[in-house]
């Protein structure tokens, strides 16, 4: 492989002549697959890659590119930054996972932190967040809250992300309302917010009180707040300008703890490959602040709730759980393996529909 | 399967708001073009729009401001492409798509900043005894003015077109360039004035994204609805009640899929969320027969020689 | 008072210069954007145009100038037969999508079987993808009169809709853990489109692209159907006495579009990308039909064209991660390169007179 050795001598090279130059200086790369100002996943990515220049000052100087299409574009981006001296590199969106694979095999020197993927290296450590754990907080809250028992969801896409959610939220608001019913509308869009307004219109009129969204726009909430009483939960961001409003509470990305973590450890000189999957305990989820709409002792149940998780006290997806046909999942105290949870493609008991497929 | 929990009202009132910003923008095309101009860079002048209404709502508090701001920067982008097709001669497809990435770009870059903000809100018509009555008041009676202003332009534009003689020049210019130059109308002039309406009604279509139905300001929110609005125009055969109908049809076939995925109808979500464009084809299929309105100098270059 | 005058034939001198002052303003006014929002111009100007070619890491940019550059240019040379005779595929993407489906489909199939027939197979499949895909707008408008523009560009749509199926189930990798996405072609060597030379970017895809530039200038310079295609879009009625049938024409050119779109998706897929996944397509169709018009519709212009707008992709990259120029800045500064040269171009077949008022 002519390339292979071209390019890290390159590196070396430039390594080297970086090096002697500004010997306490860090460069991070960051990869992001949509506009920093998608007010969403980007957004919150972008925010901790500020937190981590906040922290480290003059130590760390980071650099980005905003709005990579996945496949060669991103490898093309990755490269660039390793060539320009980067030392740890961020990619944070799944199908960014095959070429970091690819460029980390060039550079062995350069660290690559990828987000949400399953495919390591001895330079490529992966992370993701346990969103499902947030999710099991909002399903509590929306089966207390609901006086119509139906639940409005609005996914994505159908994937094990997505699913997790969906059953976790589903699983904590029947524990608490054996009548509640969910009403699950795919978009088939990562990103469409008129579109995201028209499916948060229709489980409103269809007799939904309570609106969770797998989307990142505002539009479901402004559509609750049009309907009125009806209430629903910040996405990716904590969107509190609904705080007045129908937003009781959110689920937020907290990417910052775990950057400065991974810089600090390149700094130190301690970094190793590592499968990171960290919850609402780490900080890496965050609950946005319940609002005094919800009940108090509602608000007190919940913040238990999310303690017990913290703790790890509680695991959302415990037994006794039925698939939705019926035959048994996990038995009673019995915990899901990370392994099911990740690759997660059916929903548990209780939920009608199917997953589109 | 609850068939049932589907409210044909709310159905009814909710595709007219859905298919308000298609409306807007599609309205104003279908003057371009009856103008003998084709403008493909409908997305660009909406996603414009969209931010330049948002940042003035925001910063004035008044979404009126912001709708007129909106129109505003809708119409100076449209300017540019007036500049290069009618000045500079230049090829309408290429130029239109230019302005498409031009105004993804520009809008972004004036939206920095206004994340995460609650735009002002939008009155609601209310009025008394109307808005009340069963069924009509919710169907007719209780949206925003936005949908209204739209309801009013393409009447004004299928009025213009129909009965006033500025309409038959409009039309005139886009049937026959050549003809109407040596009938002595100002061919490049009518033309540009078309582009800016076209580009003012694109941009209200933005902005009643970003202040009223989302409302947010997020990069890149139009999500294609520009593309759908150019559609709308051909599949409404140029004649202003049509686009009216394809819009109502096309925001109507998204939320009824919506509807049934929400009733839980156990149909693929994929082939759902194809069927309005295939719906689309089919629909323009069936119609082909009228082959009476396209206008004839759509899309060419016009010089006067002389 | 300032006045074009038709020139009684094109200018010779213009066609040349017009790129190179359109390039020239763009850098100007790219220049005052960039500073605008706090950069330095003339670094960024640089950044983008002179770094990927001539800076110390050149040796990777220039074989990337043909991995982003030779889709476009395969995709933009079908686009530009139709183009000439005033037949508008704007869903170039919607072909391309499914090509790669059609293509990766096949090889799919195959998997884990290896032998050399796997890979012409795919090819085959891919540019039968995205003719059928173009034949869609084709039979309607050539049956029903249908307007190709509208039918080519809701199909992209379909196709993305298809793409988003295709990926959560049907071609799901069974060992992905569920993930969405295909198996990654590039680890079944009878279905990679690998690279030819290690290091070179040059991959089949760019030796298609090549081979459909050499193809287009021949067909359009020296056969009758190339001159029933310009013939058609410069003069239809004269066209029709020539005895050019409109309807078979209209079959031909949005078929090639759509092999050649198809064929550009299938090398993406199987090379570069590697899998299908929801995003697999990032617009390459669109962008097509821009390089197809900065390169006058001429195939030589196209390839051209095609290496100058990869080239605005990846400096714009570089620009964005030394630089800390938005990406938003990038597009904008793509779209002024495209206007400069259609304003400019027009002095190509227009000269300026200074003429006085007259009174009428």
């Amino acid at each position: 492989m002519k390339l292979t050795k071209l390019l890290t001598t390159a590196a070396l090279a430039l390594g080297l002549a970086t090096g002697a130059m500004a010997q306490d200086t860090l460069k991070v790369g960051f990869v992001y697959v949509g506009p920093v100002g998608d007010g969403g996943w980007t957004y919150e990515h972008d925010k901790a890659r500020q937190a981590v220049e906040a922290e480290f000052g003059d130590k760390v100087e980071t650099v980005f590119v905003e709005s990579v299409p996945e496949g060669p574009d991103a490898e093309r981006v990755m490269t660039q930054m390793a060539l320009d001296g980067a030392k740890l590199i961020f990619t944070t969106s799944f199908g960014f996972m095959d070429p970091t694979i690819n460029v980390a095999a060039k550079f062995p020197d350069v660290k690559f932190e990828h987000a949400t993927g399953y495919k390591r290296a001895d330079n490529v450590s992966t992370y993701s967040a346990r969103f499902y754990e947030g999710r099991a907080i909002q399903g509590h809250i929306a089966g207390k809250m609901t006086e119509s028992n139906i639940i409005g969801y609005i996914g994505s896409y159908p994937i094990p992300e997505v699913i997790r959610g969906i059953n976790s939220a589903f699983i904590h608001a029947r524990k608490v309302n054996p009548d509640v019913q969910f009403k699950i509308v795919w978009a088939y869009t990562w990103f469409d917010p008129a579109k995201e307004a028209d499916a948060a219109k229709v489980l409103i009129e269809q007799g939904a009180d309570v609106i969770l969204q797998h989307t990142d726009s505002t539009a479901p909430l402004a559509a609750a707040a049009e309907a009125g009483n009806i209430i629903g939960f910040g996405q990716a961001s904590d969107m509190s300008e609904y705080a007045d409003g129908p937003r009781v509470s959110s689920i937020i990305d907290n990417w910052a703890p775990y950057y400065i973590d991974r810089v600090k450890a390149v700094m130190d000189g301690t970094w190793t490959s590592t499968d990171t999957w960290d919850g609402i305990g780490p900080g890496m989820v965050g609950i946005g602040e319940i609002t005094d709409r919800v009940p108090a002792e509602v608000k007190a149940e919940a913040l238990a709730l999310k303690e017990a998780i913290a703790k790890g006290e509680y695991h959302p997806f415990t037994g006794p759980l039925n698939k939705q046909d019926g035959s048994v999942w996990l038995a009673d105290g019995e915990v899901a393996d990370d392994g099911t949870l990740l690759g997660m493609d059916f929903y548990v008991e209780g939920i009608e529909g199917t997953i589109p497929n | 399967m609850d068939l049932s929990s589907i409210n044909p009202i709310l159905l009814l009132a909710s595709l007219m708001v859905a298919a308000t910003p298609l409306l807007l923008a599609a309205v104003g095309e279908l003057v371009v073009e009856k103008a003998g101009v084709l403008n493909l860079g409908v997305e660009g002048m909406m996603i414009t729009g969209a931010i330049c209404g948002f940042a003035i709502a925001v910063n004035t508090g008044d979404p009126f401001l912001g709708v007129l701001a909106a129109a505003g920067g809708g119409a100076v982008l449209s300017l540019l492409f007036a500049l290069l097709t009618q000045v500079a001669l230049a090829n309408q497809v290429a130029s239109g798509l230019g302005l498409t990435l031009f105004g993804l770009g520009l809008s972004s870059l004036i939206g920095q900043g206004y994340q995460g903000i609650r735009p002002p809100p939008f009155p609601k018509l209310n009025i008394p005894g109307l808005s009340d009555l069963p069924v009509i008041g919710r169907i007719l009676f209780s949206h925003d003015l936005m949908v209204y202003l739209g309801l009013i332009i393409v009447t004004g534009v299928w009025f213009m077109l129909k009965y006033t003689r500025a309409g038959l020049i409009l039309r005139a210019v886009g049937e026959n360039h050549e003809a109407a130059h040596a009938l002595g109308y100002k061919v490049v002039r009518i033309r540009i004035m078309a582009i800016l309406f076209g580009g003012a009604c694109a941009g209200m279509g933005g902005a009643y994204i970003s202040l009223i139905r989302v409302p947010q300001w997020t990069e890149g929110m139009t999500a294609g609805i520009g593309w759908i609005a150019l559609a709308l125009v051909v599949f409404a055969s140029w004649k202003p009640w049509r686009v009216l109908l394809g819009a109502y049809l096309f925001g109507g076939v998204t939320v009824i899929q919506l509807n049934l995925q929400a009733a839980g109808v156990a149909i693929p979500v994929e082939y759902l969320a194809m069927s309005p464009y295939l719906i689309t084809i089919l629909v323009l299929v069936i119609m082909s027969a009228d082959k009476s309105s396209a206008p004839a100098s759509l899309g060419r270059i016009f010089h006067a020689s002389r | 008072m300032l006045k074009l005058e038709r020139r009684p034939q094109p200018s010779k001198a213009w066609v040349w210069l017009a790129p190179v002052v359109a390039v020239i303003a763009t850098m100007i006014a790219g220049g005052a954007l960039f500073a605008m929002l706090g950069k330095d111009p003339l670094v960024a100007i640089r950044t983008i145009f002179w770094d990927p070619l001539f800076s110390e890491f050149a040796f990777f940019y220039r074989p990337q100038l043909l991995v982003k550059g030779a889709p476009l240019i395969l995709i933009a040379i079908g686009l530009s037969l139709g183009f000439r005779a005033g037949i508008w595929n704007i869903g170039a993407e919607g072909q391309y999508i499914v090509g790669a489906l059609t293509g990766a489909g096949v090889g799919l199939a195959f998997y884990p079987l290896e032998g050399w027939f796997v890979f012409p197979l795919m090819v085959m499949a891919g540019a039968l993808g995205g003719w059928a895909w173009a034949m869609i707008p084709a039979v309607l408008k050539v049956k029903f009169g249908t307007n190709e523009i509208l039918v080519s560009l809701m199909l992209v749509y379909v196709a993305e809709q298809l793409l988003a199926s295709m990926s959560l189930g049907l071609m799901k990798n069974p060992e992905g853990f569920g993930f969405p996405g295909s198996r990654n072609l590039q680890q079944y060597p009878s279905a990679h489109n690998a690279e030819l030379i290690a290091g070179s970017g040059m991959h089949w895809g760019v030796v298609a692209a090549m081979i459909a530039v050499i193809f287009a200038y021949i067909m359009l310079t020296r056969h009758i159907l190339g001159f029933h295609i310009r013939l058609t879009g410069e003069a239809p009625r004269a066209a029709r006495f020539a005895g050019v049938n409109p309807g078979r024409l209209v079959l031909i050119c949005l078929g090639l579009a759509g092999a050649l779109a198809g064929l550009a998706g299938m090398f993406e897929v199987s090379g570069p990308a590697g899998r299908v996944s929801i995003d697999f397509n990032v617009g390459y169709g669109f962008t097509a039909i821009i390089v197809a018009f900065l390169g006058r519709l001429h195939p030589l212009g196209i390839a051209l064209a095609g290496l100058l707008m990869a080239l605005t992709y990846i400096g714009g990259e570089i620009a964005q991660s030394r630089l800390g120029v938005p990406a938003a800045a990038i597009q904008m500064f793509q779209g002024m390169l495209l206007f400069f040269l259609l304003a400019v171009d027009v002095m190509t077949n227009y000269r300026l007179r200074l003429t006085r008022r007259e009174v009428a």
